[in-house]
């Protein structure tokens, strides 16, 4: 590889025209919360792992929204399911099965 | 002699559509379940958006309603629908044969310590709203003194499907920013929070409270909500939430924090509506004839509603939706009410 000196960065712009429908659709079916967060932000207020890692359920269902799938998941990877968001969550949540839905739709394994 | 006309509850919406009604010469009774009349209001210091003194407000809605009977630490035992008026029995052993009824039972404050990840009542530093205009007003609490870091936790018992309180309180956002500009005020030295979902400051001159609140106040404006309090052991709170803005989340520590008690249906209103069979929509507040445009008329004829009864309001959609209930009462008791003969019809087709 030559190397010129610079590289190409991807851009980090959201780009809604990326945004997956059938996998939004699909996650859902499977889990229909998804669709009701007020992103108050009381999960990752809370969230045991978010202290140490970059781990937020709010912004991984903000990811999903935005076409950006792969930070989703990295939101949501060194979660352990404690269910700590589940207590706080104001609209009354499954956050526990909404992190396994998003998990198992958009994983790439 | 004019028809009499029943109004239960002595709060703003109530004070001043006895007002309205006395003005048009009927005889207007008022009923009010605690010893002094005012609601809210009366224990209330000052008002958004420009800060005038609530005794100030509520001694001219006092003046209006003179000349009203008033019974006070007065209760409905019982209900009776004749073929068009109301027969009341009142607590006080009165019986009322009223031709209107006006149902204006207001609201309750939010119950703070249902929320108890909040720990009002529980660590010593919590207080709500209420409190601090009780504090306002007399000069004195055992919790404030010389508070370093203040914080004010918008929307508790509003916007919480989990607690069953969905609605928007709707006075909390301008409450808590009127608050944390006076205890700027009261103690210029203080650091002060807002945690908010959503600042709603809808009405007239709202915005211009929250801009000098920022402007000239400092006062920080966090956009997450707080998720839980705890107590340190020199009585201190450590506060968390998520500053969403920045995608981290965040702890502070407070000498003070503030609750922002939303507005919940009445329960001595609920129990008027249990004994009229008056139907509740599914956010607890009384439901209005057909939808919006309707107003104040219940879906039971003669039977009005004014003020906080049908949702949360401002304390100026208070007093417009209680001068709008007297002009109902006015047109059903002039067009429909005296007509013998085609009263029924007449209800079916105008009610």
């Amino acid at each position: 590889m030559v190397d010129f000196g610079f590289g190409l960065v991807p851009s980090s712009r959201i780009n809604l025209d990326l945004f997956d429908r059938e996998k939004y659709e699909k996650l859902v079916a499977m889990e229909p919360d998804a669709k009701i967060c007020m992103a108050c932000g009381s999960c990752t207020a809370v969230c045991t792992a978010g202290q140490f890692t970059p781990t937020s359920l709010r912004e991984a269902i903000e990811d999903v929204f935005n076409a950006k799938d792969d930070k989703a998941l990295e939101a949501l990877k060194a979660c352990q399911l404690c269910g700590k968001c589940s207590m706080v969550c104001p609209r009354g949540i499954n956050t526990r099965h909404l992190i396994l839905s998003i998990t198992k739709v958009y994983s790439k394994k | 002699m004019k028809n009499n006309i029943l109004i239960i509850g002595g709060g703003p919406a109530g004070l001043e559509a006895s007002a309205q009604l006395q003005r048009m010469g009927y005889n207007v009774i008022l009923i009010e379940k605690s010893p002094k009349l005012g609601g809210h209001l009366a224990k209330w210091d000052r008002l958004f958006p420009d800060s005038v003194q609530a005794e100030e407000v509520l001694g001219r809605l006092l003046k209006g309603a003179e000349g009203v009977k008033c019974f006070t630490d007065t209760d409905v035992r019982a209900i009776n629908r004749l073929d068009k008026s109301y027969n009341v029995r009142l607590t006080n052993g009165i019986t009322v044969l009223s031709d209107a009824v006006l149902v204006a039972s207001g609201f309750d404050l939010f119950d703070a310590v249902k929320k108890e990840e909040y720990g009002y009542g529980i660590y010593d530093q919590v207080m709500t709203n209420a409190d601090l205009e009780a504090y306002f007003k007399s000069g004195s609490d055992r919790r404030i003194e010389k508070p370093g870091k203040i914080g004010f936790a918008h929307c508790v018992g509003s916007r919480d499907e989990k607690s069953g309180c969905r609605s928007c309180s709707k006075v909390c956002c301008a409450t808590a920013v009127k608050q944390a500009i006076e205890m700027k005020q009261a103690f210029p030295d203080a650091e002060v929070f807002c945690f908010y979902m959503d600042l709603r400051l809808f009405g007239r001159h709202y915005e211009d409270i929250y801009l000098k609140a920022q402007k000239e106040y400092g006062v920080r404006f966090i956009r997450g909500r707080v998720a839980e309090v705890s107590e340190n052991y020199d009585g201190t709170l450590l506060v968390k939430a998520e500053d969403t803005v920045a995608g981290k989340p965040l702890k502070v520590t407070l000498d003070l924090l503030v609750l922002m008690a939303g507005m919940r249906p009445s329960a001595s209103g609920k129990a008027i509506g249990d004994l009229l069979e008056m139907s509740v929509e599914e956010d607890g507040y009384f439901a209005v004839r057909s939808g919006i445009a309707a107003g104040q008329r219940s879906p039971i004829p003669g039977i009005f509603l004014a003020g906080a009864a049908t949702g949360p309001k401002t304390l100026p959609e208070t007093l417009a939706d209680a001068r709008a209930a007297a002009m109902e009462v006015d047109r059903y008791l002039t067009e429909i009410f005296p007509d013998a003969k085609n009263y029924k019809q007449l209800v079916r087709e105008r009610w």
